[in-house]
Formats: C-alpha cells, sequence, structure tokens
C-alpha cells in the first residue's frame, strides 16, 4: 500500500504529464500481479465497494471528532477525503498496512457492522500519506486529476503496444486485468473478449474555422447533419446480447434499458443517445435527470423514453466496415435499418444543401426555430478513425447566445479553489430586483481570479456558510448555448452550458439584461 | 480590563502589534503583519529591532525601548515582560501586569524546538491572547525531520533537476537552512535575493547558516542537485526559468492540504509551520491555565468552540489588519 500512496501523491502533486506517464509506467513494471491490476481499478474508477461508501468513512469520523469542529474542517478543506485523512486523531503504532489486494479483500468480505472497526483501526496504523491513499480508495473519489487515459497510455508506454487496442478490449476485461498485463508484458496473445462486450473507439470531429477552412472545403465533398443536443452513444447488437457505451466507453446500459430490451440485430452502430416521445427529441435537461440515476426509474422510463439518432455504422453484421467510405457506410446503414425495424432507432437525416452560404442560413434557421446546437460536417469518402484526425469530420455550432448579468452570489471553489471563492450564481432584472438565472464556475485566468477573489471579499453583504452574498454591482458577461423553462429558479429560466466570457468591471449594474432579454432566448429552444 | 479588544493597553497607551502608526507600540516580532513603520516608539526584543531595522530602514520609528527577554519594564504601574515565543528570531509573547492581574498576548508562537529562534517558554496568566493560524484539528503538523528527509530524498532521487524551496524570508528561510545543516547538507545553499540581508542579520546575531551563497548568477547547468532558497512568490515566476528543471517545494504548515499544494502548483510540499498546531494550541491554552482566551489572527472559530467546551470564557478578536479569512499570511 505505501508504493501505490506514493503513485497517488506523486500524480495528484506533479504538473507534468509526461512524469505522470513515467511514474505509472514505472509502478505497472515493478508492481507484481495482482497488486497493479487493483491499482489500475482504481486509477481508471473501475473499482467500486458495495459497503464502503463516503458515508460510512463520515460516520466512523463522526464517531471520534465533534461535529462541528468536522464541519468547519471541511469547509476549509473543501475534500471530503481529505478532511477525514487529515482530521483523524488517532495515531498508533505505525505499521505498514496491507497490501492493495488484501486491504480490496478486505472491504469486500468485512461485513456490514465490522467495517467501522477495520477502518477505524487501519486508520490509526496509517501514516499520513498511506491515510490520505486509504480515504481515497475506500470513497472511490480520487480527485488527483488523472484521466483512465492517461492510466491506458501508460500501459501502451510500457508495453509498446498500441493505445487503441488497449481501449478496444478494455471493456471486456475482468478485474485484476491479469490476461491485460500477460499481453502487455509480451507473454500471451491479446485478451480475446468476447465481440458484444467490445468497444470500439469513437471517431470526434474537430470544431471548424469558418475563416480558414471554409474556404478550403469543397461543399459536394461533405454531407451534412443536425447536431444533436443529447450524448454521444456506441450500440454493440450482438444477435441476442445488447452493450451501450458512453463515448469514453462506459457501458451505460443500466440507465437505459428501454433502449437496450427493445433493439435488436447483429451491427455496431454510432449515434445521438436523446429523449422524448415518437422521437421527438426533449430538452437536454429531460436527459440529463436520466443520466443522473445509475437505473432509470419506472416514471422517467414512461415520462422521458430515450432512443438513439443513429448515424453512422462500425460493423455490418460481423463485418468491420470501418475501412469503407462515409458514404458506403451510409448506404449500409440505411440499408440495415429497412431490414431490422427498430422501435428505439431513427436515422439522422443528412441535410441536402449547396454551398456553405446555404449551410449557414439553415444552421442559423435551425438554431432559431428548433433550438439545434449546430451542423456536423462529415467528408464523404472519410473512413470510420477512431480518435479525433484532422480533416474528415466538422462540428460547427451556432454563435451562443449572450446576456449580461450581475453577481449575486458566490462560493468558494473545493479543492483546488477552495481558498477562493470561484462559483458565481448570477442575475437578471426582473422589475427593480435581481433574479438568479445560473450558476458558472471560474474560467478565467489566475489573474483575474485572484481579482475577483478580492472583490468578493471586499463587498459582501452577507455570508451563508460557504456562500457571500454580494452587492449587486458587478457585471459578467454569460454566453450560453441555450435557455429553457425552469422552475427550479426563481426567474423561470435555466441556462444550458453557461460560461463567463469576461468581467465587465466597465458595465454598471443597470444597464445589465433583465428577464425580458431572455424571453427570446426561451422562446427559441 | 487591562486590555482592550484591539490590543490596547490603555493605562499606558500603548498597542501590540498595530497595524495603523501609533504614538506607543510593543511589537512581538518581525514579520510585516506585526511589525509596521512609523511608530512613534517601539518597545522589542533587540532582535526584533535589529530586523525592523533591516527590513524598513534605521529610521522606521521614532525611538526604539529594546527590552532583553525575563525583563519586567515598569511603565506607571505596568509591568511589561517579554517571554520568547519561539517562532522566529527575536519573537515574543507579552506578559502584562497590574494589580496582581496578568494577560499574556502571545504573538505568533510555536512549540517545538527551533535552533534559529529562542526556546519557547510558557507563561502563566488569567487572560490568554492567543493566535489560531492553523486553529483548527485538520493541522497536525508532522515533525519537521521527517519533512527535511523527503527534501533530501528528492534532491538524491533527482540529481539533474534543481530544489527550489519557497519559503518566507523572515523565519522560514532560516529555520529551513539550519534543518538542513542538521540534516547534514553541507553543500552551498542558494538564496533568493530578497532571502541574503536577513540571513546575514541571523549570521550577526549568532544563528549558524553555513555556506550561503547569491542564486542569481549561477551557471544553469551547475545548479543541478542543488537547493535554493526563494521566496513563494518566485518560485514559479519567470526567475526560476533559470534553474534546470526546478522541482517547485514548498515550507509551510499550509501544506498538509494536498489540494492546497495542487492548486499552489507545488510539486513537493513540505509541512514545516512555525506556528502551533492544533494539539499544541489546545495544550497551552490548559497549561496557561487561563480562565480567558481571546482568540486572533487565523481560524478563531473553532478555537473558540473548543475553548467553551472545556468550560473556558473564549472570544474572538476581529483585528482590523490582520489577514482575511481563508488569507494565508507570513508563516
Amino acid at each position: 500500500m505505501k508504493r501505490f500512496a506514493q503513485l497517488l501523491e506523486l500524480l495528484a502533486l506533479t504538473p507534468s504529464r509526461n512524469r505522470k506517464i513515467v511514474a505509472l509506467t514505472q509502478y505497472f513494471a515493478e508492481t507484481p500481479d495482482p497488486d497493479r491490476g487493483f491499482a489500475l481499478a482504481v486509477l481508471t474508477g473501475a473499482l467500486t465497494f458495495r459497503n464502503v461508501k463516503p458515508a460510512l468513512l463520515k460516520d466512523i469520523v463522526l464517531a471520534e471528532v465533534d461535529p462541528t469542529l468536522f464541519a468547519m474542517s471541511y469547509d476549509y478543506v473543501g475534500d471530503l477525503g481529505e478532511t477525514i485523512a487529515l482530521i483523524w486523531p488517532h495515531h498508533g503504532e505505525q505499521s505498514d498496512l496491507p497490501s492493495l489486494t488484501d486491504l480490496i479483500e478486505l472491504f469486500n468480505t468485512t461485513s456490514k457492522s465490522e467495517l467501522p472497526k477495520l477502518i477505524a483501526s487501519l486508520l490509526t496504523r496509517a501514516g499520513i500519506n498511506e491515510r490520505w491513499a486509504l480515504v481515497k480508495l475506500a470513497t472511490g473519489a480520487l480527485r488527483i486529476g488523472l484521466s483512465a487515459r492517461l492510466a491506458k497510455t501508460a500501459l501502451a508506454e510500457m508495453s509498446g503496444k498500441d493505445l487503441q487496442e488497449i481501449e478496444e478490449v478494455w471493456h471486456g476485461l475482468k478485474l485484476p486485468y491479469l490476461d491485460l498485463f500477460a499481453w502487455l508484458d509480451g507473454k500471451a496473445d491479446r485478451p480475446d473478449i468476447d465481440q458484444s462486450a467490445r468497444f470500439h473507439p469513437l471517431m470526434l470531429s474537430n470544431p471548424i474555422d469558418e475563416e480558414k477552412d471554409l474556404a478550403k472545403l469543397v461543399p459536394k465533398d461533405f454531407s451534412a447533419e443536425w447536431k444533436w443536443d443529447g450524448i454521444r452513444v456506441q450500440l454493440v447488437l450482438g444477435g441476442g446480447t445488447v452493450s451501450l457505451f458512453s463515448r469514453t466507453g462506459d457501458d451505460i446500459a443500466t440507465a437505459f434499458p428501454d433502449i437496450v430490451d427493445n433493439v435488436s440485430g447483429l451491427a455496431v452502430l454510432d449515434g445521438e443517445l436523446l429523449v422524448g416521445k415518437n422521437f421527438e427529441p426533449g430538452s437536454f435537461n429531460d436527459l440529463q435527470q436520466r443520466l443522473n440515476k445509475k437505473v432509470a426509474s419506472a416514471k422517467h422510463l414512461k415520462e422521458s423514453p430515450a432512443f438513439i439518432r443513429v448515424y453512422d455504422m462500425l460493423f455490418d453484421g460481423r463485418q468491420d466496415v470501418r475501412a469503407l467510405d462515409w458514404t458506403q457506410r451510409r448506404a449500409r446503414l440505411e440499408a440495415w435499418m429497412a431490414a431490422n425495424p427498430q422501435t428505439r432507432l431513427d436515422l439522422s437525416e443528412v441535410l441536402p444543401f449547396g454551398d456553405w452560404d446555404d449551410l449557414a442560413r439553415m444552421r442559423r434557421q435551425g438554431a432559431d426555430e428548433y433550438g439545434h446546437e449546430g451542423v456536423m460536417i462529415k467528408l464523404r469518402s472519410s473512413p470510420y478513425v477512431p480518435g479525433r484526425p484532422k480533416g474528415y469530420w466538422f462540428k460547427w455550432k451556432r454563435d451562443p447566445n449572450v446576456v449580461d448579468a450581475v453577481l449575486m452570489y458566490a462560493q468558494r471553489g473545493h479543492g483546488k479553489r477552495s481558498s477562493f471563492y470561484s462559483d458565481y450564481t448570477f442575475g437578471v432584472w426582473k422589475g427593480n430586483e435581481i433574479v438568479p438565472i445560473g450558476k458558472a464556475y471560474f474560467g478565467f485566468t489566475d489573474e483575474e481570479l485572484k481579482l475577483l477573489d478580492k472583490w468578493v471579499r471586499a463587498n459582501t453583504i452577507q455570508s451563508f456558510g460557504p456562500v457571500r452574498e454580494v452587492k449587486k454591482e458587478l457585471v459578467f458577461e454569460v454566453a450560453f448555448d441555450s435557455a429553457q423553462q425552469s422552475t427550479r429558479h426563481k426567474s423561470g429560466v435555466a441556462l444550458r452550458f453557461p460560461r463567463i466570457n469576461r468581467i465587465r468591471w466597465d458595465k454598471p449594474a443597470s444597464e445589465a439584461g433583465t428577464l425580458e432579454d431572455m424571453a427570446v432566448f426561451v422562446a427559441a429552444s | 480590563m487591562l486590555l482592550d479588544r484591539n490590543l490596547h493597553i490603555r493605562a499606558i497607551d500603548a498597542f501590540i502589534d498595530p497595524s495603523t502608526p501609533k504614538a506607543r507600540a510593543i511589537v512581538t516580532h518581525g514579520h510585516a503583519d506585526h511589525a509596521r513603520s512609523g511608530h512613534g516608539a517601539v518597545l522589542a526584543t533587540p532582535d526584533t529591532i535589529a530586523i525592523m531595522k533591516v527590513r524598513y530602514g534605521e529610521d522606521c520609528a521614532g525611538s526604539f525601548e529594546p527590552l532583553e527577554f525575563g525583563v519586567p519594564r515598569q511603565i506607571d504601574d505596568v509591568t511589561i515582560t517579554l517571554y520568547p515565543a519561539g517562532h522566529v528570531l527575536g519573537s515574543a509573547q507579552v506578559l502584562i501586569e497590574q494589580d496582581g492581574q496578568r494577560v499574556v498576548v502571545t504573538g505568533d508562537y510555536k512549540r517545538l524546538a527551533d535552533r534559529t529562534a529562542q526556546p519557547y517558554e510558557l507563561v502563566k496568566c488569567d487572560l490568554l491572547v492567543t493566535e489560531a493560524t492553523f486553529g483548527l484539528p485538520v493541522f497536525q503538523h508532522p515533525h519537521p525531520s521527517v519533512e527535511i528527509g523527503r527534501l533530501l530524498k528528492s534532491v538524491a532521487d533527482q540529481p539533474e533537476r534543481c530544489h527550489l524551496v519557497g519559503s518566507y524570508a523572515l523565519g522560514k528561510a532560516q529555520r529551513v537552512i539550519g534543518l538542513l545543516r542538521d540534516a547534514g547538507w553541507d553543500e552551498p545553499i542558494y538564496l533568493h535575493g530578497a532571502m541574503i540581508r536577513l540571513c546575514e542579520l541571523y549570521q550577526e546575531l549568532g544563528v549558524e547558516l553555513g555556506d550561503l551563497r547569491p542564486a542569481t548568477g549561477t551557471v544553469k547547468a551547475e545548479m543541478a542537485g542543488q537547493i535554493v532558497i526563494a521566496p513563494p512568490s518566485a518560485i514559479r515566476d519567470r526567475w526560476s526559468r533559470r534553474f534546470p528543471d526546478p522541482v517547485v517545494c514548498q515550507a509551510s504548515g499550509w501544506m498538509s492540504v494536498k489540494q492546497r499544494a495542487r492548486q499552489a502548483l507545488v510539486e513537493l510540499p513540505l509541512v514545516i509551520s512555525d506556528h502551533c498546531d492544533w494539539g499544541e494550541l489546545r495544550q497551552t491554552i490548559m497549561e496557561t491555565e487561563a480562565k480567558t482566551v481571546w482568540v486572533t489572527h487565523g481560524r478563531e472559530d473553532a478555537l473558540v468552540y473548543w475553548c467553551r467546551q472545556q468550560g473556558l470564557q473564549a472570544e474572538p478578536l476581529n483585528i482590523q489588519g490582520f489577514e482575511d479569512d481563508g488569507g494565508e499570511g507570513e508563516e
């Protein structure tokens, strides 16, 4: 466990991506099975415990520490796991903790009633760094700024294998990845996993630069579709088995039984998961509600049924069609859809257009009248290439909406920003009062954040715990993708993807936007 | 009351560590949030006076009244005695006595031995005014030798890199150097320009710091494997580019919170504090046998809450000029 704790600390504190990869590579090369496999699972978020949860850890600490002092400390530190590790008041004879493998075994096999005693004794035995790692392990919230992709990249570096080869088998693998490491070490073939469980890395698009790109691209070489406002998914139909993956390869089947139980055939399809009745996409909010639940509720299934708007095909039957060009894949996709009637799948329509100006008009109209996010432009001759290849797929998002809003409340960020007031609630005028329309995190340079933090401290009217209400004097230019009606906000408006474009130090609050201004945006979506 | 809540001793019209110029000031130690220029008369230890003159100039106060540790000074019917606070060289606690009543203002203090500061002495009193910089139970400082060991291991493991240790110029820098020497580091230690004069002063006042050299003007390649001490503001700034692949370290009690260290882009946090941790603050309060405790300078709420749980009278002082909440001042 000591070695793993050191690795976690290094990953948390080393800013250099390369040094992180080196540290991971060294760790995987030096650490025996099955410890390194479990470590990989922890680092990629693939490990959860049935009975060890943040709430349990908190209860264990609150049995030893005054709740008020704990609350004050948590407010200061900002990270639950780190607060627990730092505040634990008992320090026994320090001795090495069990290995990662043994710890995980202990967490999984100890009865619910015995767990508090076990964890308390581990916390007491551990040195400060191991205690920190232990709590991170137990709560499952690492927050060390490491992506699963970086861990896989390190595996690729260590073994000289291709990252995509690793990603392809990743989701069919079982803890503690003995067959994966055997392959990476060159001692076995690549794990032969069930085709139906295999995730195929997605092809991604690049944002288009209207000035530079469009002049160079020939319109007739490209097809266009609406850019749908849902989540990208891959549906793997195994002829009897069904897997549903998010764009990062997470298995999200349990959240969408309405899709998984109602699709059939043999193919791997790429599309957008949306919610709404009769293939009419609802708002992203509705989808968000469903994404928040790991298991769908009956109410959601009825009110917000999910469907997939399909736009590409990776496997037709058992045949890999990724090397074919888009036109051929599209033809096969259309033929497959005709031959396999589906109640939860439909085709993403191809938009006929003349030149780029013509498409620009459609993009604007689509945004104004239907709230479309923009259009996708795909080179007709492009194969399906995992990753973000240049020159094949482009996203052409509509221009963001902008409103000038007044800062109302500021809250300290958690973790990295925990000494700064970096979460902001802002609002617009409704008659003589300002009503909140949204909240956004810090999106500025460190210099601006410091200035803003100082302004918040100097202009506080009152504090509610970690939240400060400020004088209604500072104006933000807030950009957002769309606005929707909402019963959750006093203003009745909720923004999608709000971000703070800039701080308008120069603009008086009296000139900020009004709720009437917002009505235009709501009507458009 | 002998002492007002703004640390004003009414009977002799003197303020302790005032943030604005006063006719008469008692200064506990040389850090900028305690010692300011422009007072009429300053009473302080000789070391603190020497530090103030280096930082603010020879004539930074109308007059100086040096007072050695443990020597009572009678002013009208009030007696002032300074006791070592163990925070930085010359740092003092102020004991104020009148009609058998004893009040102690700790200034900043630590209990742990530190050969660059006179060792803390416990002073019993009726009213204790204590700092609370690390007044939360999450602050449990490790022993500094452990932290210096981590620094030296990192230097040994990465000989191609230069270690830049962010430390405040007064106190922390000299303490880190002293700890490095005690751990057997005999190489020259390189200093940012802002450190040099105060390190020289420490040496003049009898604190051994070994071979110190200016970091400016060194050859980049020759700084691999070396240790440089610089103010926290310089270690991530352009100034640091003159060193080979620097490891950004910072020596501070705040560094126990890893998320803080990440936020400050510190690669090697060293938890070396010149203040009491939570345990030492509580220990001190109990040992002084004070019945009333005023808490200032830091996270007052938690310590006040704890004192009241112990049946003590306690309240926070909100003194102008001391750090704002969340601010992390000189250490």
